[in-house]
């Protein structure tokens, strides 16, 4: 018997999460054992998962009994409580924004949305891929550049693949440089260099006004606007990047972006960043969908999935995704990029929310965001404070003496204010920065007016002796001339009526898990269940601005360290890192800890990864970006490691080994009996092994991979631990490493997190997407360990059954 | 399928071929390699004066399902390009021997055209497999 109980107690108790969550009834596992010959569930498992590698009590210690949904939602509300949602106007790439209420509860709430996998087969997916296509046709309308793709994870690595496009398409191949605008985001530029590394890659930050391009350099990355609100011309920049056939990519601010002329038309070459401020919550850092658009030259260079027109068999109009031979499900270790999830549901979120606004409602929205900054930069200049003269958006940065008293000020009246220099305490500030945004008030305005005012012992003047004319404002910005947007889709749903009405009638085009079972092979798609998902819609999880003080954010410190905690004891692991965005990032990010770890001996000349021809795309790309040369491993017909192939390939590579990556249970679903002996023959030649956690279902709670020989696994909470698959993202793919590779666990410039000696920040944000790890903590939480040993002992008996 | 190369046609592992064209050498892929490739919708070639290295990639081909590089058979420079395959894929897919051609090459060392399998050679090599 499996643990000190027997399996089948609790799931037939219906006030229990468990009984909920398992499909079968006892009667039906009956039904299936018998089937298979087997007596009991227990029995049934001891004959399935190698005898050499099962585990009777794996991770009891570190987890409390499973629970009810009541209790649970209860225990993450007092969690919750923890956090101190404030006003941030810290900026830095988080904003403010209100997501209207028809799409948190018709879009984000809802199943038909959230439930859907991948859009592949495009005959069951027009709606999410209509949604997408809006989301395409909006960001080439903003940026003014003709193709644009269904999504990336975020703007550092959007930054990123930008970089790496540029590098690809270089003709010199001895240019190795690539420039960074001073003014990106912090962030940015840490994920720039953990990406650029490996590659051979140099990054420089300069000042674009008076950088030099050689032949040496064949990218530059600008911000515009800038980190410090700066609105500026890049043309020149520009021009003298293209003369050494340089590529220029812009991060750009989407709000920003609606009033300006359209960088595309500026001769720039990428265009990247979020739409987290068209109506996506900060979540302490994300999800959020970032945005790549580029010119059609570039268009087989593109990462990331890409929807495309064409016609059905009856000639008629229809989307499918597009170019996918680029992609690493086909071209694996040359595949553009190792991106596969992204983050589909928050680019149809933020498609709907154009749709919603339409043309004229961003405009004002963006004209709101211009008025309140002069305001406030009035306010300020009315009391002496100092104002460097430049064009802005939507933020002010001051140095000043009285620096920190503003600061506690500003946090008596609950308003978090960017802290300069960036990083800082803020009783040590220098300075301080304001970004307006779409929640912003007059009431706002006048309350800091008067904090302004009381930090220099001052009378304040009333607001409205100051009012800006809004046409000498916009005379100063380069402006976006004629209209945009024109589209159908974006200015015909403006009633909430008709608004719902185009929303149900796209998602009800699709399949999801409310019509049946996804049965897909790499990607497990369980019951969301709702209790999962009820707290991420809560304030207190999704107001947190990621870069907020660390004060105010105790509840999100509880869940990752309770997650970080039980996922590690679930895998037998020593360390965990959520901030990897998607399994392809976790995969990286993986790769690269151990890369560090090799280093650190000495060894950092091991670059071989041997990787199983049998292996998910993803794994040979994310080798290559981690700057290891790929040496495939035969598979025999049943998509096991040739043991053979593998002792040899070692052998061979032996003084250059760094890594096997295996896929455990393998992609074809089967647990390959000598898993122990093929980590002990890895470890013989010095290298480390990496465990594609794509099919952990079938081990948690039974077996870990830290117990049986790996050294690091990624997982996909997007799979295993109930995270909704929405389409293609959000994802969260976080890695557990045993004990000897957790100093290397990856950092942030900003905020503490990671190891001591971390490798740089693989995410824009500490905690990757925060928002979303309640759903897992619910999960985990309300079926304890039993009920997850008894969860993935039901998934391997129903597919037994199926297979019989 | 049976497959029919000309008779002066050299082939690469790979199924590129070399073929001798008065002092230059005209490079494509085979029969064979069209076929398996299925419909193809894109082929990417290198710039007039680009350089060739025998064994590297100058270039690929890709269809509906795949996208494959293509291996320098022979090293050289590219003094012609077949502008026509890449605005309309379906000539190399019609004619891969003839109006099909990929690049027109001023060998480095014809000496390595011996290297290449001649067209009976590669015909029963494909047969063997």
């Amino acid at each position: 018997m499996l643990g000190d109980k027997p399996l089948e107690a609790s799931s037939t108790d219906p006030s229990m999460f468990l009984a909920r969550h398992i499909g079968l009834t006892p009667t039906d596992q009956d039904q299936c054992l018998a089937a298979l010959g087997h007596f009991d569930l227990g029995e049934f498992i001891a004959a399935v998962v190698p005898a050499d590698i099962l585990e009777e009590n794996a991770s009891k210690a570190s987890f409390p009994e499973g629970c009810s949904e009541l209790e649970a939602l209860e225990e993450i509300h007092r969690i919750a409580e923890m956090n101190k949602p404030r006003r941030s106007l810290i900026g830095l790439g988080y904003y403010g924004t209100a997501t209207p209420a028809a799409i948190q509860r018709h879009v984000l709430e809802n199943p038909g949305w959230y439930t859907a996998y991948t859009p592949y087969q495009a005959e069951i997916s027009q709606g999410r891929l209509e949604a997408l296509f809006n989301f395409q046709t909006l960001i080439s309308e903003l940026t003014g550049l003709p193709i644009a793709n269904a999504s990336l994870l975020d703007e550092a690595t959007a930054a990123a693949e930008a970089m790496s496009l540029a590098f690809a398409v270089n003709k010199i191949a001895t240019a190795r440089r690539f420039l960074v605008d001073r003014e990106v985001f912090p962030q940015t530029l840490a994920v720039l260099s953990t990406r650029a590394e490996p590659l051979g890659i140099v990054v420089e930050v300069i000042d674009p006004d008076f950088c030099e391009f050689d032949e040496d350099v064949f990218g530059v990355l600008l911000q515009l606007p800038g980190r410090t609100g700066k609105i500026w011309d890049p043309s020149e920049c520009i021009s003298r990047a293209h003369k050494v056939d340089a590529l220029v990519a812009v991060a750009i601010d989407p709000l920003a972006q609606v009033l300006m002329v359209p960088v595309g038309e500026l001769d720039v070459d990428i265009a990247i960043g979020s739409v987290q401020r068209l109506g996506i919550p900060m979540g302490f850092g994300g999800p959020h969908a970032a945005f790549f658009a580029t010119r059609e030259a570039y268009k087989r260079q593109i990462p990331g999935r890409l929807v495309g027109q064409s016609l059905d068999s009856d000639g008629k109009p229809a989307l499918r995704l597009a170019l996918q031979t680029r992609e690493q499900h086909i071209r694996r270790d040359k595949a553009t990029s190792n991106i596969c999830t992204a983050q589909v549901l928050l680019a149809i979120i933020s498609s709907f929310y154009a749709v919603h606004h339409g043309p004229n409602g961003l405009k004002e929205i963006a004209l709101r965001v211009l008025s309140f900054r002069f305001q406030i930069e009035r306010c300020l200049a009315n009391l002496g404070y100092p104002l460097d003269s430049m064009v802005r958006f939507d933020t002010v940065e001051i140095h000043c003496k009285n620096a920190a008293q503003i600061h506690h000020l500003a946090s008596l009246k609950g308003l978090n204010l960017r802290v300069l220099p960036i990083g800082s305490l803020p009783n040590q500030a220098k300075g301080f920065g304001i970004t307006v945004d779409e929640l912003t008030t007059e009431e706002e305005v006048i309350k800091l007016n008067q904090i302004f005012a009381d930090a220099l012992q001052k009378p304040t003047e009333p607001i409205n002796k100051i009012l800006p004319g809004l046409d000498k404002l916009l005379s100063e910005i380069p402006l976006r001339k004629g209209v945009w947007l024109q589209q159908p889709v974006f200015n015909r749903y403006q009633s909430e009526t008709e608004l719902v009405r185009y929303i149900y009638k796209l998602v009800s085009k699709d399949f999801s898990l409310i019509h049946g079972m996804i049965p897909l092979g790499s990607c497990t798609m369980k019951l969301n269940s709702a209790a999962e998902l009820v707290p991420i819609s809560w304030r207190n999880f999704s107001s947190i601005h990621p870069f907020a003080p660390s004060n105010q954010s105790e509840g999100y410190k509880k869940l990752v360290l309770d997650l970080e905690t039980w996922l590690a004891s679930l895998t037998g692991f020593a360390g965990v890192s959520l901030q990897p965005n998607a399994g392809s990032q976790g995969e990286f990010a993986g790769l690269l800890v151990i890369r560090a770890w090799h280093k650190s001996r000495g060894e950092g000349f091991r670059n071989v990864c041997l990787i199983p021809t049998s292996a998910h795309g993803t794994n040979p790309a994310s080798a290559v970006m981690a700057g290891f040369r790929v040496v495939p491993v035969a598979c025999d017909p049943f998509g096991n490691v040739d043991l053979q192939d593998l002792a040899n390939k070692a052998e061979t590579h032996s003084s250059q080994l760094a890594a096997l990556m295996v896929t455990y249970p393998s992609t074809h679903g089967v647990f390959e009996p000598h898993i122990r002996q093929i980590c002990e023959l890895v470890h013989k030649h010095g290298a480390q092994v990496y465990l594609d956690g794509a099919n952990l279902n079938a081990q948690v709670g039974l077996c870990r991979p830290g117990t049986y020989g790996a050294d690091v696994c990624h997982l996909n909470l997007h799979k295993t631990f109930c995270i909704p698959h929405g389409g293609g993202g959000p994802g969260v793919g976080p890695i557990a490493v045993a004990a000897h590779l957790v100093p290397y666990l990856p950092g942030h410039p900003l905020v503490s997190c990671g190891g001591k000696e971390a490798i740089g920040a693989v995410s824009a944000a500490p905690f990757g997407s925060a928002g979303i790890l309640p759903i897992s903590w619910m999960y985990l939480r309300m079926m304890g360990v039993d009920g997850l040993r008894q969860a993935s002992s039901i998934a391997m008996l129903s597919a037994n059954y199926i297979a019989y | 399928m049976a497959f029919t190369f000309p008779d002066h046609f050299r082939f690469a592992d790979n199924h590129e071929y070399a073929a001798l064209d008065g002092s230059l050498v005209r490079v494509g892929i085979s029969a064979f390699a069209v076929d398996q490739l299925g419909d193809i919708v894109f082929v990417d070639l290198p710039d007039v004066g680009a350089s060739l290295i025998k064994g590297n990639s100058f270039g690929s081909v890709e269809s509906v399902k795949a996208v494959e590089d293509m291996y320098a058979p022979i090293s050289g420079e590219v003094v012609q390009r077949n502008d026509s395959v890449l605005s309309s894929p379906e000539e190399l897919q019609n004619d891969p021997h003839g109006e099909g051609w990929l690049l027109l090459v001023k060998p480095a060392d014809l000496a390595e055209m011996q290297d290449l399998m001649d067209s009976d050679l590669y015909s029963s090599k494909l047969s063997a497999n």
